[in-house]
């Protein structure tokens, strides 16, 4: 009963949705905004930012395997998830979600991986021995045609599944928008915009994720970043990051401009609970400061160095600005009492099943899949030219 | 033709497709409840089950069945709609004898297979002896000042007092018969 | 003979209905009870409730509620003329113990009782991911405990606090209008144990309840309309400091 100010409604003083929740959109918009900047260079021919192509490919797939799994941990009875597929709602938008979330994964992300590396998967297969032959044997399907015509084949159909992964990228992350902004109990979620800014928000984390880990794989490997690459892709992430914070400023505006019988409540929590997270570190450090940063490298002339000291610091910055908005619409959407009168607190636990530690494993997951991936499937161009070498 | 040929790879992977598609229509079918859509997108059985769940207030009917006396006296009083259980508490087990267990998973088999007799509603709860599960008689000095302590926040015409002016520390029965509590009705003992 | 009435009045039904439910793969409603016959709501007096904490006690025990979880709960309003979109508003342990002693001042009190309103268009039951929760053919909002998965986002959507998750089953959980004593022709238990009559099972199918009279006779209201649920549970003399 601790934490409780003012009167909640007696049931509503736990919170139901805890930290995994904040994950979720966290890591699906990260998986919607990397498969964007791939499209880049395959559907819209920035080839700038070929080096990273497929590296956002991986990433994308990486958080993707990882996204349900904070979903699964916070059900009461995970085993009954399937149901989701079995007898779907149809009006309820988590339903769809699964629907999306698997035409997403299967359809698109690797289909498009897979025609992708085709060539190199069947080269791969013909050059190593044991288990990873046996690996890569499944991969190749059984086929092993990397004839000219077949890769012809496999690039225009992979063109098209890209073009199909964009509209799908959106549906995927404005779907996880529409599961908060479709709640009319809820006036810090229910608003139209909703899918609109977490689509947006999902392509400035997805994009400064695939920058931040491009130049710091890339450091890791002892390799020269490629820095016209990490320009392109901080260009599209400051003019992204420009829509994003608008959407989110129009969306406050006018909240504060209509105050509407929860605005006095809302607003009492944005300035006492709220502010540390979603004023200083959403809006002040996560959105303002990455924007003038990246605003200041698209001005003023700055050495190689600078720039790419700049593009981290932006890039960090950004991913913990995200982070913080998942959090504040998630959390801060089940700190105010549905009666607009009372408010209630947020403990996370330690180690309980929806603790600190389960989301800083799930949250550092991704990151070791995508490692497996990169093995398994390197992205880098200069292996796949000669891959006949084995690996 | 050859085109075709080329493409194989790709119908290789719509082949998976299918076969996915397919073993996911068999393991719906026998996964989803039988009554599932049954009235509408839920399972139909699920009522019933709900509905089955043990009541535990038997319900004003069911004690004047027997206490018609009671009942009676109470009709023409003030606490005419106060129900029994309102102040007695929850007395389904009066009234139907003590919950029994749950058959078991085994005995359960045995009758479904045939080779038991589902028992006896009549044995399954023991109601030929409604002194199994006596009520316990209320305290009048709890029980009374719950409703009848004087508060601003009650309806103005609600009868309240302040029970340590009102009675001097005597128990409200003194006064008040709680079936019948109007002192000119003959409540005072 | 007395002994024999309680039987046919109580015991038979209920118990060979039990034992039915337990054999059986799909369990039936009670014999003489047709969903199609009756649209199930309730009618709740503010004028008449007196904070007594009854109905939430007989809640609790009826449905095996748990501990600090609430199907039912009663609200205490102390609202002054001057800012009534700013009432003060207590629900100690919801209402279970009892009120404190209210002292009479310039502002007006009454006592909400609050429940599931067994909304006809329940935003609840919309969001379900999977069918586990429904508007049964007689307007009773349920929750089938073996089908949830717990996501909890119906608990988010319901606009009255009227859901939470089960702790032990890991369920979402919420009034069932007592589902096993209305399909038995008995009432549900905050109304039997109701000492004034502010709460009412009413069942607007029904051509004989008193509901309709009263509907047609009397200002009722129902909670934050504005949500558009179709809420079922009616107030008589509902103020708008309200939520």
């Amino acid at each position: 009963m601790n934490g409780v100010e003012g009167f909640m409604y007696p049931n509503e003083i736990g919170l139901q949705w805890s930290v995994l929740i904040v994950l979720y959109p966290f890591i699906t918009g990260l998986v919607a905004g990397a498969f964007i900047l791939a499209s880049l260079e395959r559907v819209f021919n920035v080839t700038a930012v070929k080096p990273t192509y497929r590296l956002a490919l991986l990433t994308a797939l990486a958080f993707l395997l990882v996204a349900p799994l904070p979903l699964q941990l916070h059900l009461g009875h995970p085993e009954r998830s399937p149901e989701m597929y079995f007898t779907p709602h149809s009006t309820s938008a988590m339903a769809m979600f699964g629907y999306v979330y698997l035409w997403y994964l299967m359809a698109v992300l690797v289909l498009e991986i897979w025609l992708d590396y085709r060539r190199d998967i069947v080269l791969m297969y013909q050059n190593s021995k044991g288990l990873l032959r046996m690996v890569y044997g499944i991969m190749t399907l059984g086929s092993t045609n990397i004839s000219e015509r077949s890769l012809a084949i496999d690039e225009r159909v992979g063109w098209i599944v890209t073009l199909i992964g964009i509209p799908s990228a959106f549906l995927l992350h404005g779907y996880v928008g529409f599961i908060f902004g479709s709640i009319k109990a809820n006036p810090w979620w229910s608003s139209p915009l909703m899918p609109v800014v977490f689509i947006f928000s999902a392509m400035v984390s997805g994009i400064a994720g695939v920058m931040l880990l491009y130049m710091a794989i890339t450091k890791l490997r002892k390799h020269k970043i490629d820095v016209r690459c990490v320009d392109t892709i901080a260009m599209y992430l400051f003019y992204i990051f420009i829509i994003d914070f608008s959407l989110e400023m129009l969306d406050l505006i006018h909240r504060i401009y209509e105050a509407d019988e929860s605005f006095r409540s809302l607003n009492f929590l944005v300035h006492t609970q709220l502010f540390i997270p979603h004023i200083v570190i959403q809006i002040m450090l996560g959105t303002l400061t990455p924007i003038i940063l990246l605003g200041i490298t698209q001005v003023v002339k700055l050495p190689e160095i600078a720039r790419k000291r700049i593009y981290s610091v932006a890039g960090c910055l950004t991913l913990m600005g995200i982070f913080a908005m998942r959090w504040n619409v998630v959390i801060g959407g089940q700190l105010f009492s549905k009666s607009f009168l009372g408010f209630t607190t947020y403990k996370i636990g330690l180690v309980s099943k929806e603790g600190l530690l389960v989301a800083i494993f799930l949250t550092l997951l991704p990151l070791f899949f995508l490692w497996v991936l990169v093995k398994l499937l390197p992205p880098w161009g200069e292996n796949t030219t000669h891959a006949t070498a084995g690996d | 033709m050859s085109g075709l040929k080329d493409a194989g790879h790709l119908f290789r992977f719509a082949g998976l497709f299918v076969l996915a598609f397919l073993i996911f229509l068999v393991v719906r079918h026998y996964i989803v409840p039988k009554s599932f859509g049954q009235y509408g997108h839920y399972r139909g059985a699920a009522m019933g089950e709900i509905a089955a769940h043990p009541a535990k207030f038997a319900g004003h009917d069911a004690c004047e069945t027997c206490h018609s006396d009671i009942a009676d006296k109470k009709k023409t009083g003030k606490h005419a709609h106060v129900n029994c259980e309102a102040c007695h508490g929850a007395l389904y087990q009066h009234v139907a004898g003590p919950e029994q267990p749950k058959p078991g998973l085994y005995q359960r088999f045995l009758v479904m297979v045939g080779k038991a007799i589902p028992p006896d509603p009549a044995v399954l709860r023991h109601a030929d002896d409604p002194s199994t599960v006596v009520p316990v008689k209320p305290d009048t000095a709890t029980l009374c000042v719950r409703c009848h302590t004087a508060s601003a926040a009650k309806p103005k015409g609600f009868p309240q007092v302040n029970p340590a002016e009102h009675s001097n520390g005597m128990p409200c029965e003194t006064c008040h018969q709680p079936h019948n509590p109007a002192i000119d009705a003959g409540g005072a003992k | 003979m007395n002994i024999s009435r309680r039987q046919m009045l109580v015991l038979l039904p209920a118990a060979a209905v039990a034992w039915k439910f337990v054999l059986a793969e799909t369990p039936e409603q009670s014999p003489n009870y047709k969903m199609t016959e009756h649209w199930w709501g309730m009618l709740i007096d503010i004028s008449k409730c007196i904070g007594c904490g009854n109905c939430v006690r007989a809640c609790r025990t009826e449905n095996d509620v748990p501990e600090g979880f609430y199907r039912t709960w009663v609200e205490r309003y102390h609202v002054s003329d001057e800012n009534m979109t700013e009432p003060e508003v207590i629900s100690p342990a919801g209402g279970e113990n009892g009120f404190p002693v209210a002292a009479e001042d310039s502002k007006k009190y009454f006592f909400v009782p609050k429940m599931c309103n067994h909304c006809a268009d329940s935003p609840c039951t919309q969001v379900c991911p999977v069918g586990a929760t429904f508007v049964a053919p007689d307007g009773v909002v349920l929750v089938d405990p073996k089908y949830c998965l717990g996501c909890a986002y119906c608990v988010q959507a319901c606009p009255y606090g009227c859901r939470y998750i089960h702790p032990k089953k890991e369920v979402a959980d919420k009034c069932t209008l007592c589902y096993h004593r209305i399909t038995q022709g008995l009432t549900t238990a905050c109304c039997e144990v109701c000492p004034t009559g502010a709460r009412q099972l009413v069942d607007l199918k029904d051509p004989k309840d008193p509901i309709h009279e009263f509907l047609k006779t009397h200002a009722v209201q129902v909670l934050k309309p504005q949500m558009a649920t179709g809420a079922k549970a009616f107030y008589n003399g509902l103020d708008g400091s309200v939520r």
